[in-house]
Parts: C-alpha cells; structure tokens; sequence
C-alpha cells in the first residue's frame, strides 16, 4: 500500500483526474491507475476506484479506510455514519431545480394551479428535502439517467439536478428557477480508521490543508 | 413457503447459536466474576416511563396501545429500564450496585451488517460509584469481557461528553448555534462544523480550538498542554487513566471528538473500535444525572457490546488472521 498505510477509495467520473492529481502532490503512486481504465483494485498505491456514489459505501463498511467523493452524493447518502473531515474546493457544481425555460413558470404555474408539481431526479432524499423545507408540495420521480428529458416529454415539470457550467441545460431548453446547495468534493473516512489509523489519516490530512 | 418477518429482524439457527452463546455466556462470566448480577426486565415498557430520559434521541421506535390504551413502547436500550428498575426496586439499598445484562433492544435503524433492529446487548451498570474510580472500573470489566471471549486488536476510545459544551459555553457560543454545531458534530460532519465556527465571528485563536479539538484523538500526547476547559476535560480522563492497570490503560486511546449518540452522558464517554470492523462494537460512560430523573439521584456508569457486532468482529479477526 502507500505511505499512509490506507485504503483510498476513488471515485471514477467527473472528479477523477482532479483526485488523482490531488494523490500524486501527496506521494501516491497513480501511474498505473491512470493506465488502466477497467482494473478496480491496485494493491500497490493502495487505490480502489468506483462509481462516485459508491465511496460512501465502501468508506462506510471500511473496506476503504478514506475516499474521495462529491457533497451532492454525501447529501443524498446522508444516513452513512462517515467522518466528512476536508471541504477539497475542486469539482464544483450547484444542485438546482431547474424547467422548460417558458414564461410563465411550469413549475411554478403546476404550484399555483394544482398544488403540487412533478419533479424528476436521480437525488430523490435531496429534492423531496428540497422542497419539504421549502414547504411546498412536490411528487418525486426518480430515474437513473438523462433527467433532462423528463420535463420535455411532459412526465414532470421541473427536475432537481446538479449541474456544472449549465450548458446541457440550456441546450435541452431548461432554464435554472433555484439554486439548492453547492457541491463540491470532499475526503471522507471511515469512523474506526479516523481513530485508529489516526496518524496517516492526520498526515493526509494537513498535506491537503497546507495546499 | 417462505413467510416473510419484519425488516431489521432474523432468525438465529443453530450453527450460529451456537457461536453466539459462547460468546455471551463468557461475557456473562466476567461480569460475574466481577460481581455484576444479572437483571432481566420487560421488553415493552410505559412510553411515559421511558421517556423520563433526558434529551435522549433514540426515541422508541416501535409503540403499541394496550387494552386500557396506554402507550407501550419497546426499549431502545437497557440503561433506562434500569434507571427505571434502580428507582423501583432499589430505593433505599446501599451504593454502588453492579448490575448486569445480556437482553434485546430496538431501534428503527436502516437495517445493515451488525445493526438490525432488534439486537442482542450484554453490559453492566455500575450505579453509585462516581468520577474516576466509577469510571476505571467500567473500563476494566470491558477490557476484561474483550479479552475473555478472544477479540484481540481492539481499543477504547475514550471521550468526554462535557467537553465540547463546556468549551462553547467558555465562548460564550450563542445558544442556537451550539445545538446546529452539536449537531454537525454528531453527524461526524467536520466540515459543517469548521463552518458553523466561522460563523460565529470568535477570535482565531477559541475558533481555532473549537475546530481542533474534535480532532484531537490517539495516545497520551494529544493530551498535551491544553488550557481552560479543555484542561479540565483532560484532566478527568487522565485520573481515568492513572486508576487502569497497565494491560487496560494499553488499550485505551483519547478521542476528545468523541459524541454519542445517546443525550443522557454526562462525563466520561467511550467507544469500542477493532480494525476487523467498520463501526464501533461497543461503547458507554457516565450518566450521573438520568438516575435522578427516576428518584433516586445517583451518579452512574455503563457499557453494552453489540453482541452481533462483537461475533462479526471476531469472525473478522479469524479471517485476516490475527
């Protein structure tokens, strides 16, 4: 493994390269993860790499003592009993309700007139959160992928999503109604590591933070 | 035909119950050997009677009417059915009273490995015994139960639950931003915290300490040369640890950060980690004030191990061949 002594659990997807980036400044070997698209586990820099969603769950279960994953997944994970230890400022998006960019409002005019609006998502806990603090009344739809077409084919009227720069929403017609939260990436660990790897999670730790 | 049981609950066969009695009936036997005589009390209890608890957030989860329509609830822990059973039972007998338990409890959690709903505890509740000394016996006896049932990697995490509010109250932290950083903390959300403190506009060097000291964890050196109420704090643990014998005081490390997630410690608090597990096994401490709530004011200490967290462990020590 690498000089911490820790299994690091790494998202693959968006933060990706940013992470790795962040792991080689800290003396982790990620030459060969960076070769290798389809191997998951490299023994040898102590690396394990996963879909984003799923570093909560290794991190959690401790077969990954640290991770790096999003706030959007920790916020829709929220239930995971895991140190959220650094705020590590790259990968950031904004969670935002966003609908057809028509005036009036679909949304709002769906509120107005019928009470309730149909919101589509893949972050069901964070929208119906949303919009329960927000106390209004929404039906959540979850689906898996391409949640920009949810509202084009009429099965909602506004979706709950992350977005980066907004390009993909304004080239599907989707204007942004509100902003949720900011999201950005975060080093997670596992709450018996953080006690008893407590010197290389420390070490990593400050490394990151004198960055 | 399979007929299906509730979610967060299992059968145990015998292969199984075996292993676990092993288990249990050694813990038995230290807590025996130590002088804690077991108590049984009722699953199903007044949800009023229960509810005497201080502030304690892990509320019943499963209620029932009885035929005169009381609410009846199922006791999410064994320490408050002996608070109950304290005050009732023993009203006027001479302190300390060493009381021990192997029984279920229930909580409506999300059902995962080592944490159904209905689960297995074995602990003791040393009542009567104050401060240190109380303290140091509780973590004998655990360290000792530990050692007897073979679990071999483990440590405790020893805490104090007056630590963080004894320290935002020497800030003068506004009440509702206390309950908010409290909260981050019991969620493990650091970053939510360092953020709640900046907010609080406190000068760099008490903001900077509001946001150390969760972090503070590991062997006597984070105990270093703290002022003020962190001072306090560590001077408790440290009498702690000047009372355990070597082969327990061997085990034990700071955790100044650590929160339970029961409301009614008081002082010394402790979890039980081993590197074959991903959460903790067991934990306890103090709670001098809960007896009190039932009527008869004596300051106390506990401890229960997850039973089925304590097999899982075990099984996991086997496995990577400790």
């Amino acid at each position: 493994v690498n000089r911490f002594g820790l299994t690091i659990a790494v998202p693959r997807g968006a933060l990706f390269r940013d992470t790795l980036d962040l792991l080689d400044l800290l003396g982790v070997d990620t030459a060969e993860v960076r070769a290798n698209d389809r191997k998951l586990l490299f023994a040898d820099s102590g690396i394990v790499t996963m879909r984003p969603s799923d570093v909560p769950t290794y991190v959690e279960a401790g077969a990954a003592d640290i991770g790096f994953t999003g706030k959007d997944v920790l916020m829709e994970q929220s239930e995971r009993s895991v140190f959220e230890l650094l705020d590590l400022g790259y990968g950031a998006c904004t969670m935002v309700l966003a609908s057809v960019d028509e005036e009036p409002d679909p949304a709002a005019e769906a509120l107005r007139r019928l009470g309730v609006v149909r919101v589509a998502t893949k972050y069901p806990r964070i929208a119906a959160d949303f919009f329960e603090r927000t106390g209004r009344q929404a039906e959540i739809v979850e689906v898996k992928g391409s949640v920009e077409l949810a509202p084009l084919t009429g099965l909602v009227e506004a979706i709950v999503d992350l977005t980066a720069t907004g390009t993909t929403l304004r080239e599907n017609h989707l204007a942004v109604r509100e902003e949720i939260a900011v999201a950005t990436a975060r080093l997670i660990a596992n709450p018996v590591a953080h006690k008893l790897k407590a010197e290389g999670i420390d070490e990593v730790l400050g490394l990151l933070r004198e960055r | 035909v399979i007929h299906p049981i509730p979610s967060g609950t299992r059968d145990v066969l015998p292969d199984e119950m075996r292993e676990l009695r092993a288990i249990t009936e050694t813990l038995r036997a230290v807590f025996e050997r130590y002088g804690y005589g077991e108590v049984y009390t009722p699953a199903i209890e007044y949800e009023s009677v229960l509810a005497r608890a201080p502030g304690s957030n892990v509320s019943p989860a499963y209620r029932v009417f009885d035929d005169h329509g009381e609410v009846l609830a199922l006791r999410a822990d064994m320490t408050v059915p002996i608070a109950r059973l304290v005050a009732t039972r023993y009203p006027t007998a001479d302190p300390p009273l060493r009381l021990s338990y192997i029984a279920h409890a229930y909580r409506a959690v999300r059902p995962h490995r080592g944490q159904m709903r209905e689960f297995l505890q074995a602990g003791i509740e040393l009542i009567g015994a104050p401060g240190a000394t109380g303290t140091a016996e509780a973590l004998t006896v655990l360290c000792a139960a530990l050692d007897a049932v073979g679990l071999t990697g483990y440590r405790v995490g020893l805490g104090d639950a007056a630590l963080y509010p004894n320290l935002m109250a020497a800030f003068d932290v506004p009440e509702e931003a206390r309950e908010r950083m409290l909260q981050e903390l019991g969620r493990k959300d650091l970053v939510g915290l360092e953020r709640e403190v900046q907010q609080l506009g406190l000068p760099a060097d008490a903001a900077a300490l509001l946001i150390r000291v969760p972090q503070l964890r590991g062997g006597a050196g984070v105990l270093g040369t703290e002022e003020g109420p962190v001072a306090d704090a560590v001077a408790n643990l440290r009498a702690v640890l000047d009372l355990l014998e070597p082969n327990v005081a061997g085990r034990v490390i700071f955790d100044l950060g650590l929160a339970r997630g029961l409301g009614y410690y008081s002082g010394a608090v402790f979890d039980v980690y081993d590197p074959a597990l991903g959460a903790p096994l067991g934990g306890g401490g103090r709670y001098d004030d809960l007896l009190g709530r039932f009527g008869r004011d004596l300051p106390a200490v506990g401890f229960a191990i997850g039973v089925d967290r304590l097999h899982a462990a075990l099984s996991g020590e086997e496995h990577a061949g400790l």
